[in-house]
């Protein structure tokens, strides 16, 4: 059956313009929502349908907005936007908002709808400099023909978008970091509890959603819940857009199913690995996501069925390697960004993902023993579960991940005092 | 040296006017400091003291407020860098690529190692981490502008011809 696509427009046709969005039957969903239905049966379509976050952590996002509070607060609620795509692996929110920006405004209106929002900020990474071009241009004139601001689409209401810019820290994509840094601060993640439904953006409630996942919400509105949960498995719903890089003959972003096969993704969609060398090792869902080998690679993409592999689906940005690749120098690079990107709060992450590094670059030099890599898998043990944020538990599962599914050539590296792998790339 | 300096830090009205607007659109006036933060430095090439200082008078918060967060992100320089700053992504998908090769070329050419900058002031050279273009890896990124993006050791001199 023929992939149905709703978050990319169609190979050659730019819906980059407001009248071209319309002319495809954009903002009807809005008009919709907000004209026909109550907020809370926004909630409850989404909820039915099973839509789960997009940014990394999978959760069902009606159940999110349910967190929200009913109107008439002493507080006004937000709805925080991350568009700050740093996970290494991961560039398909770009997409949606350099050619879809217009989808992307309108799941931004009805999910701050949905939980009785003022307003939407989208904080985008500060090197997205075409993407806020592009959104500006389109949020623009969405102002303009009345589909934000005072009154909008004929409503009583109010609700603005303000588009922020972050400045180069990955921890700013992890949803309090984000918040922190939208109110002017480091980026340094809260503790939790209170949750950012309780106590968000300048202390107001607030939900957090990634651009993809706003951007299935119009498809949603207009064909309804029972549609979406018929794309994808029961409890992995909806299409996904798949990042796929590395040794592929066409890397690129494909908007699929979720429980697409990996294999089909690598060989049919991205042409398979390239110059007819054969598959070594995928990471599934951006370089946080533990490394899958060779053997793997008919695991179907989704939620529940990585997990019974070992791995997560994070983001969906899946990064191929092949055959010459070199285990140690994959791991020793995502390690280097780890210990480059920890905010330093937390004692575990800080001193952890520096001593993960420089086990790493030991063996990667011939210089490590059998003791460093029992090292690796104690450090890691210590990073799991006792900090303020994930990217501590990320960097943990990075590394043991590699060494666990690759140990005998890690091994290897140790015993014979280099690199065994010849044409591997440098790190 | 700080007559020069000052000379060059003080902001333009032109971007004094758009920080005030960007204020507006917040319920704290702080929160507009990041990108106000972008203004000055597109304005200036870099963020230095004296402007740390005038952004903080606009946004009604203390100078060491704003020098933490010049301090914390990598994409704002407390010192000038290169007229045009090169920076290249050595993340898995664009090291994959070949991205070590792209530094290590544009280090010969341009006779500085990464980290560094000519010494007449054009060019600096600066490692990244994931742009998120992992598809069209090696991806290069020159000051704030659009992604240069599929780039190889052996096109370095196509590279730096986009990039005069
Ligand atoms: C270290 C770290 C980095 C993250 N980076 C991003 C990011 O760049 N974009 C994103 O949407 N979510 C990111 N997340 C996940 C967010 O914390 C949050 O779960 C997500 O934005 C919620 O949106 P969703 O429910 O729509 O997925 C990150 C999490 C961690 C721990
Ligand atoms: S786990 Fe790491 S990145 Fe997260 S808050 Fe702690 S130190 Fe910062
Ligand atoms: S790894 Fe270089 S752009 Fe993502």
């Amino acid at each position: 059956m023929a992939v149905e696509r709703y978050l990319l427009p169609p190979e050659g046709s730019d819906r980059r313009l407001l009248a071209a969005y319309r002319q495809a039957g954009g903002y009807a969903a809005a008009a919709r929502a907000l004209r026909e239905m109550t907020p809370e049966a926004v909630v409850e379509e989404v909820k039915a349908s099973g839509l789960r976050g997009r940014g990394g952590a999978g959760f069902t996002t009606g159940q999110k907005w349910s967190f929200m509070p009913k109107p008439g607060g002493p507080k006004p609620s937000y709805l925080a936007c991350n568009a700050d795509e740093s996970e290494p692996g991961t560039f398909k929110d770009r997409q949606i908002m350099e050619r879809n920006p217009h989808l992307f405004l309108e799941g931004l209106i009805i999910a701050g709808y949905a939980i009785h929002a003022r307003a939407a900020y989208v904080y985008i990474r500060g090197e997205y400099v075409t993407a806020f071009r592009i959104l500006s241009k389109a949020l623009g004139e969405a102002c303009d023909a009345g589909l934000l601001g005072k009154g909008l689409f004929g409503t009583d209401r109010e609700y603005d978008i303000h588009l922020m810019r972050g400045a180069g820290a990955y921890i700013c994509g992890e949803e309090t970091g984000m918040i922190e840094s939208a109110e002017g601060r480091k980026g340094q993640p809260r503790k939790r509890p209170p949750f950012p439904a309780v106590y968000g953006l300048w202390g107001c409630p607030t939900t957090v959603n990634n651009v993809e996942t706003v951007s299935h919400v119009p498809a949603i509105i207009t064909r309804g819940a029972a549609w979406f949960k018929s794309i994808g498995t029961p409890t992995s719903t909806g299409n996904t857009l798949f990042g796929v890089s590395g040794h592929v003959n066409r890397p690129g972003v494909y908007e699929l199913p979720l429980g697409t096969r990996l294999r089909e993704i690598i060989e049919t969609h991205a042409g398979g690995v390239r110059g007819g060398r054969a598959l070594k090792a995928i990471i599934p869902g951006g370089v946080s996501m533990p490394v899958l080998s060779a053997e793997q690679v008919d695991v179907a993409m989704d939620h529940e069925s990585l997990k019974q592999v070992g791995t997560l689906l994070g983001t969906g940005g899946i990064v191929v390697m092949d055959e010459t690749t070199c285990m140690v120098r994959a791991a020793l690079v995502i390690s280097r960004f780890f210990r480059h990107e920890t905010c330093g709060q937390c004692t575990q992450c800080r001193e952890g993902t520096a001593w993960l590094y420089q086990l790493l670059h030991r063996i990667e030099a011939g210089e490590g023993s059998d003791v460093d890599l029992k090292t690796i898998e104690s450090v890691g043990g210590y990073m799991e579960g006792q900090t303020i944020c994930a990217l501590s538990d990320a960097a943990a599962w990075a590394a043991t991940g590699f060494l666990r599914r690759f140990r005998p050539e890690f091994e290897a590296h140790v015993h014979k005092r280099r690199c065994p792998l010849p044409e591997s790339f440098e790190a | 040296m700080s007559a020069a300096v000052g000379g060059a830090a003080v902001l333009s009205d032109a971007v004094k006017d758009a920080i005030r607007t960007e204020v507006g659109k917040y319920p704290q006036p702080r929160s507009a400091l990041l990108i106000a933060l972008h203004l000055v430095q597109d304005e200036i090439g870099y963020v230095p003291l004296e402007a740390q200082r005038q952004v903080a008078g606009l946004l009604g918060i203390r100078p060491i407020e704003v020098r933490e967060v010049v301090s914390f992100y990598p994409m704002y320089h407390e010192h000038p860098v290169g007229r045009r700053n090169i920076q290249v992504c050595v993340n898995i998908a664009c090291a994959l690529a070949g991205a070590r090769q792209v530094v290590r070329a544009l280090e010969e050419r341009l006779g500085v190692a990464a980290g560094e900058g000519t010494s007449d002031g054009a060019y600096s050279l600066e490692e990244v981490q994931c742009l998120g273009s992992c598809g069209t890896a090696v991806c290069v990124q020159v000051n704030n502008e659009p992604y240069i993006e599929g780039v190889r050791s052996d096109g370095i001199d196509d590279l730096l011809r986009k990039v005069c």
